[in-house]
């Protein structure tokens, strides 16, 4: 194979990977179980651009009381079991540092409702057949997962000695019943009496799995220990709102990009060709990377990802203006093209060095949206980096080195 | 190739901009910021009215209903969406603004609703404060090792330029500070010491090269090589951010309009600020050791 064909194959391979690149992000393929799904499926799209509810819960210790870890946890299951019975689609309930709770419903619309039924302190009750409240929230100090002696997952719950007392009286009277367990009007677990507890530390059996057993723990852990959630934040987006703010996004995108890459063209001929051709792998590569992490799109990620398209031809600018200055000194067009990537190479590491070392930071001391900025600047770096000079690199060099330019004037020296 | 005479008046262009920044900080010490509600508290409100209508009446219609506190401002590309600003408001009084406004506007519709507590944005306000802190030092400390210590400084300051610019726009033009505004802050800094970096990056290339020359005449050729990339990148970054200002929504315009400024301003003072500093502090060096 003669070093003409070689080149033609190198840039054959590297339109090619991208080929497959975009035809996966766009319509998504299956191989050998695999599935790639299609980045306009795979990537979630903020409240911001599909409309619901977003509420902000901050707990709010009561006097002398401590937010731990485990009240947090149990305000969150509490939550979702809320949600669960909303029958909402896809909701979003994450912890945001140590004392915060977003919860994002889309598709909601009664904000008023959701917040609610969010918002409301967790109450736990113990209730007869007959509904007679036997303990409430209050007398429970302990509840948790364990096995029992054959091995079997139970709940075993502890009381305290006031629970333990009602509790004694009421398994009396209430023997080979049910008591229900309601945590905010909701029966989640109803186990029959089946001998009289008097020493206030009872089990729950019947439990299908350990898993099981621990989620039911939890949640009267919660309902025992309820944390006061105050509502930091709401907000309420109409479905037709984020439509709207998707396709005008979308339309500014589109012509910002073809703006840049007729500008890329016009200013520097071929190469610009190949920058803009990089371009394209960038804003495939970055899309397919913002799904494959499971990012979220908001508007103003949107916003980043277009201002980050303007930027990523930074380094191909940086090159084709080294490579013109090369040839205006009289170099060959082949020693210009090595030169120009040679000699641009330091100055793209030192100044996108300087930039992530600001997004690192940001990304360490930074929480929430702070952080999710960092994350896209880096990776609209570091994809930049490999798109501008790796892909241009090969095809340009190979384009160089199998004569297939010659004249210098495509370079637009 | 032209070689400009940049920092022959580099006063001058140091100048410009002490001027805009002063401006800027004397409408702050007038007027004061307009902080938005991220950082007072408050709530959003985003009608559609789905016609066309007099903003002077939605005006007397929000007053009628005793609130205080509001900004009001007609939005969306057939000016038929009304944007309100309120200090905070109860359920209930919101629930009046939108029944109020139904009666005048039958077909009005609430398209976003936000009740923001001034802690989050504070909050947020002083984690990015730190956050820019670090990273500064981190920048000062990276390029002080790549280059020397008066690149370093000279190219945090200009990075200070920047966000004291693009401050002094929110002051001048009395723009709402929310959280949008720290996400300009934030991808300035990011852009502009880029800028910088490339320039300087010359310098240090030039330097080994120009034993003779001084370091303005080092720096006007440094400049003048990069000038084509510097203008280049500027313009493909803000042919993306317009196109987004015209066309992105209303939702965006005040931070891809912040952007616009903080870019320009970045491009700015790559060329003005951040090498005749740079040459000043050296050449005040150069002076002390001949």
């Amino acid at each position: 194979m003669n070093s003409k064909t070689k080149s033609l194959l190198k840039i054959a391979a590297v339109i090619f990977a991208a080929a497959v690149l975009a035809y996966a992000a766009l319509y998504g393929f299956q191989i050998a179980g695999y599935k790639i799904i299609p980045i306009k499926d795979a990537i979630k799209l903020g409240l911001d651009l599909r409309g619901g509810v977003s509420i902000l819960l901050e707990a709010k210790p009561k006097a002398g009381e401590k937010i731990t870890d485990d009240k947090m946890t149990g305000a969150e299951k509490v939550i979702r079991n809320r949600i669960d019975q909303l029958g909402v689609a896809e909701p979003l309930i994450v912890r945001q540092g140590d004392s915060r709770i977003l919860v994002e419903l889309p598709g909601v619309k009664d904000a008023e409702r959701a917040q609610e039924l969010i918002g409301k302190t967790a109450s736990l009750q113990f209730i007869s057949a007959d509904n007679e409240v036997i303990l409430t929230g209050e007398n429970v100090v302990d509840a948790k997962a364990v096995y029992g002696e054959q091995n079997e997952p139970l709940v075993s719950l502890k009381f305290d000695s006031e629970g333990a007392k009602k509790f004694a009286v009421a398994t009396e009277k209430y023997l080979e019943q049910p008591i229900a367990i309601m945590l905010d009007d909701q029966i989640i677990s109803a186990p029959t009496v089946k001998t009289i507890i008097t020493n206030g530390e009872a089990v729950i059996t019947n439990m299908p799995s350990i898993e099981y057993a621990a989620e039911l723990a939890a949640l009267i852990r919660a309902g025992a220990l309820p944390v006061d959630l105050e509502q930091r934040q709401v907000t309420t987006v109409g479905p037709t709102l984020g439509a709207d703010s998707i396709d005008k996004s979308l339309k500014a995108g589109t012509i910002g990009v073809a703006l840049v890459l007729v500008f890329m063209l016009f200013f520097y001929r071929l190469p610009g060709l190949v920058a803009d051709f990089a371009l394209l792998v960038y804003i495939l590569m970055v899309l397919t990377i913002f799904s494959g992490i499971g990012a979220t799109l908001t508007l103003p990620g949107i916003a980043g990802f277009i201002l980050s398209i303007g930027i990523a031809v930074d380094a191909n600018v940086l090159i084709f203006e080294r490579i013109k200055e090369e040839l205006r000194n009289g170099k060959s067009l082949r020693a210009a093209v090595d030169a120009g990537f040679h000699r641009a190479l330091t100055t793209i590491i030192d100044s996108n060095i300087t930039t992530i070392i600001a997004a690192v930071v940001l990304l360490y001391f930074g929480t929430g949206p702070v952080k999710g900025f960092a994350v896209t600047l880096i990776i609209g770096i570091a994809v930049s980096m490999f798109t501008a000079i790796t892909v241009t690199r090969v095809i340009l060099a190979n384009l160089v080195s199998a004569r297939l330019i010659t004249n210098k004037k495509l370079f637009g020296a | 190739m032209k070689t400009y005479k940049i920092m022959e008046r580099k006063y001058i262009w140091i100048g410009i901009s002490l001027i805009v920044i002063s401006l800027g900080f004397v409408f702050m010490a007038f007027r004061g910021l307009n902080w938005g509600i991220d950082f007072t508290g408050g709530n959003i409100l985003h009608f559609d009215l789905n016609q066309s209508y007099d903003l002077a009446r939605a005006r007397a219609i929000l007053e009628k209903l005793d609130i205080k506190e509001f900004e009001a401002k007609k939005a969306g590309d057939d000016q038929q969406e009304l944007i309100i600003r309120t200090v905070e408001l109860s359920k209930d009084l919101q629930a009046k603004v939108q029944e109020a406004l139904r009666q005048e506007w039958p077909e009005t519709e609430l398209v976003r609703a936000e009740t923001i507590d001034a802690v989050i944005g504070k909050e947020l306000q002083r984690q990015a404060i730190i956050a820019l802190i670090i990273a500064n030092i981190g920048m000062l400390i990276y390029i002080t090792f790549r280059f020397e210590l008066y690149s370093a400084i000279a190219a945090v300051i200009a990075l200070v330029h920047d966000v004291l610019v693009v401050v002094s726009f929110y002051a001048i033009f009395n723009v709402p500070v929310d959280s949008t505004f720290i996400a300009v802050i934030l991808t300035l800094v990011g852009y502009s010491i880029n800028d910088t970096i490339v320039i300087f990056d010359r310098i240090r290339e030039n330097l080994r090269v120009m034993n003779k020359a001084s370091f303005d005449e080092v720096a006007n050729l440094s400049i003048s090589q990069s000038l084509s990339r510097t203008i280049n990148t500027s313009l493909t970054t803000l042919l993306t951010i317009t196109a987004l200002y015209f066309l992105g929504g209303e939702t965006i315009k005040d931070f891809t309009l912040a952007l616009i400024v903080g870019i320009s301003a970045g491009t700015y003072s790559s060329i003005f600020i951040a090498s005749p500093l740079w040459s000043i502090l050296r050449g005040k060096t150069q002076a002390a050791k001949a």
